[in-house]
């Protein structure tokens, strides 16, 4: 883990502009993702695949999204969830009125769905910034969820707006054991996080970085900033339209607009501060952060801490811990836990001799 | 300054206006810039040099007055469609991408040549993939150029000025523009950065051929660089010609240090 990239010396610039230029990096994600595929369905019981680890992979990937509009592209966001929203419900809707469609298809044409709104929604980060526009994504966030209600049609005129996610089912086989489920998400995951990792190392990622960093310049480059912004907010949002359609089918199954609030929108924003803003890494140590720690807690206030707290002090515990920490590191360290690794990888590059 | 020749007129102003509501910036101004020269802008502060910068690449758009580039008369155009062109320009306030390594800021140089759409570059196969390592070359060619191959990977925000201006430039120079607009690019430097500036820019004009439009108050340099001079003072021209032509003009003479009343 703690190793040195001294000694590994690039002699062409295809060797230096490899994902992962590092021989090391190269090996432990090798090794992450064999562990994920081959040894974590094995090793985990039921409740660690159904309550945390599919969570986790649908939250990193809604925070991936985040992260594309609002770490690379500089655009503040608050209406993650109702792109997620977009997702399931349309994904919900083409696998309902389409005979024979298939899941995977659903999911992409969920995810096409969801990148329109956020089209849409993203027309005002033409105009204004920063926190403006954060109000004004908020106004999606409201206005989606108020509509999935509202027009029964969405949920084909269940009552109060339930859906119930159909059946996973690829080429005959259907996926219904939590194993199948997470094997399935985290497949989906990896490939779109691979498919972010390119784009952010890519003319496209460095176009979004541009407006971030500084937009008379990057116009003045020859970079279309209206073209530039709405992709970051198409390619966001179809992230957080795929993880909405996978919370639906893979994690919870039925689900209601409801589900998709404000709460959740900012339960996201959270991962990707508390993870790092302007990182692949840091939505994954977001998402795991933010998922295992009201876990975390409950099981420390149960084992230690039962006699002392009353339960209505206990019961509050996770959102005291969750503001203290989101203030914590919006002040010690305002690009997260994956710039703290980073701080702490090239300290050690040095260590033991500091000078 | 060997082998160079000066060409035709590449880029002629005339009649240029620009206001902003009751303020005036540019008033009637009018020059030109000959292909393969180094033109300088000179005038006290204030005197409307970096809004005249601002005309030519399309940042600003003058009420009055037309702008000939290459031989097309140009409407309203966006700055994009300026790069499009081949019109690089640095700013008087370092405008790098601060979150970003110099090697990636000056692939951003390159944009307006990178063809492969985003999903190529997200699934990173055939052409996305060539590319990049296409320009790579090229912006290496300008990192050896501008001598900051030892800084390449480092995040610009870290780099001392003098070393952020010199990879501003090559941000500029990536493009491999017709014609560059430096808008004070030697300002805060002390004499030797001065003095690698003005190699680099002698050696642009002359490796290259780049056409070089530049607002300097270093009157040394700009005396010792230019091949002509335009003088603005609160708007309006009240010079033009060779160094020398200008130095002798009184008006110039009493803008710069005043009259005896």
């Amino acid at each position: 883990m703690f190793y040195r990239e001294a000694g590994q010396f690039k002699t062409s610039y295809a060797a230096d502009q490899q994902i992962f230029p590092i021989t090391q990096d190269r090996v432990g994600v090798l090794l992450i993702l064999a562990f994920a595929f081959l040894a974590v369905p094995v090793l985990f019981n039921e409740y660690w695949l159904k309550a945390i680890l599919i969570p986790f992979l649908i939250f990193s990937l809604a925070a991936l999204g985040l992260n594309i509009l609002t770490g690379y592209a500089g655009q503040l966001s608050l209406g993650s969830a109702a792109f997620m929203a977009v997702g399931a419900f349309a994904s919900y809707n083409f696998m309902l009125r389409i005979d024979g469609m298939p899941i995977l298809v659903a999911f992409a044409l969920g995810g096409l769905s969801a990148a329109l709104v956020g089209i849409a929604f993203g027309l005002p980060s033409l105009r204004i910034k920063g926190f403006y526009l954060a109000v004004a994504t908020l106004a999606a966030q409201f206005f989606i969820v108020w509509a999935l209600t509202k027009f029964e049609w969405f949920s084909n005129y269940s009552s109060s707006g339930v859906i119930t996610a159909q059946e996973i089912e690829i080429l005959g086989y259907r996926f219904v054991s939590p194993e199948a489920k997470y094997l399935l998400v985290l497949a989906i995951v990896v490939l779109l996080a691979l498919a972010a990792k390119n784009m952010v190392r890519s003319s496209v990622g460095r176009a979004w970085m541009a407006v971030r960093d500084m937009d008379v310049a990057a116009e003045v480059i020859g970079i279309r900033i209206m073209h530039t912004k709405l992709l970051a907010f198409a390619v966001s949002s179809f992230y957080c339209g795929v993880a909405g359609a996978l919370y639906a089918f893979a994690y919870i199954g039925t689900v209601e607009p409801e589900g998709f609030n404000l709460d959740l929108s900012f339960k996201i924003l959270f991962m990707i501060i508390i993870g790092g803003v302007g990182s692949i890494v840091g939505a994954f140590l977001g998402a795991a952060f933010i998922v295992l720690l009201p876990i975390a807690l409950d099981v420390m206030v149960q084992e230690w801490l039962s006699g002392f707290l009353s339960p209505s002090i206990s019961s509050n515990l996770q959102l005291i811990v969750f503001g203290g920490l989101i203030i914590f590191f919006l002040i010690v360290e305002p690009h997260g836990l994956a710039r703290l690794w980073q701080i702490a990888k090239e300290k050690l590059r040095l260590w033991p001799f500091p000078h | 300054m060997s082998g160079r020749h000066i060409g035709d007129v590449i880029l002629d102003l005339q009649n240029i206006s620009l206001r902003f509501g009751g303020v005036k910036a540019l008033t009637n101004i009018s020059f030109d810039v000959r292909e393969h020269e180094i033109r300088a802008i000179i005038g006290p502060n204030g005197a409307g040099k970096s809004s005249m910068l601002n005309v030519i690449n399309g940042v600003y758009h003058p009420q009055e007055g037309t702008i000939v580039f290459r031989g097309q008369e140009r409407r309203r155009m966006e700055p994009h469609m300026a790069a499009m062109q081949g019109i690089s320009r640095t700013f008087q306030n370092i405008a790098l991408f601060k979150g970003m390594s110099v090697l990636d800021n000056v692939m951003t140089g390159r944009i307006t040549k990178m063809k492969a759409n985003f999903l190529e570059q997200a699934i990173r196969i055939g052409r996305a993939g060539r590319e990049e390592l296409e320009h790579r070359r090229k912006v290496e060619e300008v990192i050896d150029f501008l001598e900051i191959q030892h800084i390449r990977k480092t995040p610009v925000g870290r780099l001392p000025y003098g070393l952020q201006k010199r990879v501003e430039l090559a941000r500029a120079l990536a493009a491999e523009p017709s014609m560059l607009l430096l808008d004070e690019p030697m300002a805060g430097m002390n004499v030797e950065e001065k003095q690698d500036m003005c190699r680099f820019i002698l050696d642009v004009n002359d490796q290259f051929g780049t056409t070089i439009v530049l607002i300097e108050h270093d009157m040394g340099v700009v005396m010792d660089i230019s091949d002509r001079v335009v003088v603005l003072d609160y708007g309006k021209k009240i010079g033009d010609g060779t160094p020398d032509e200008v130095r002798n003009n009184p008006e110039v003479i009493s803008a710069y240090l005043g009259v005896a009343h």
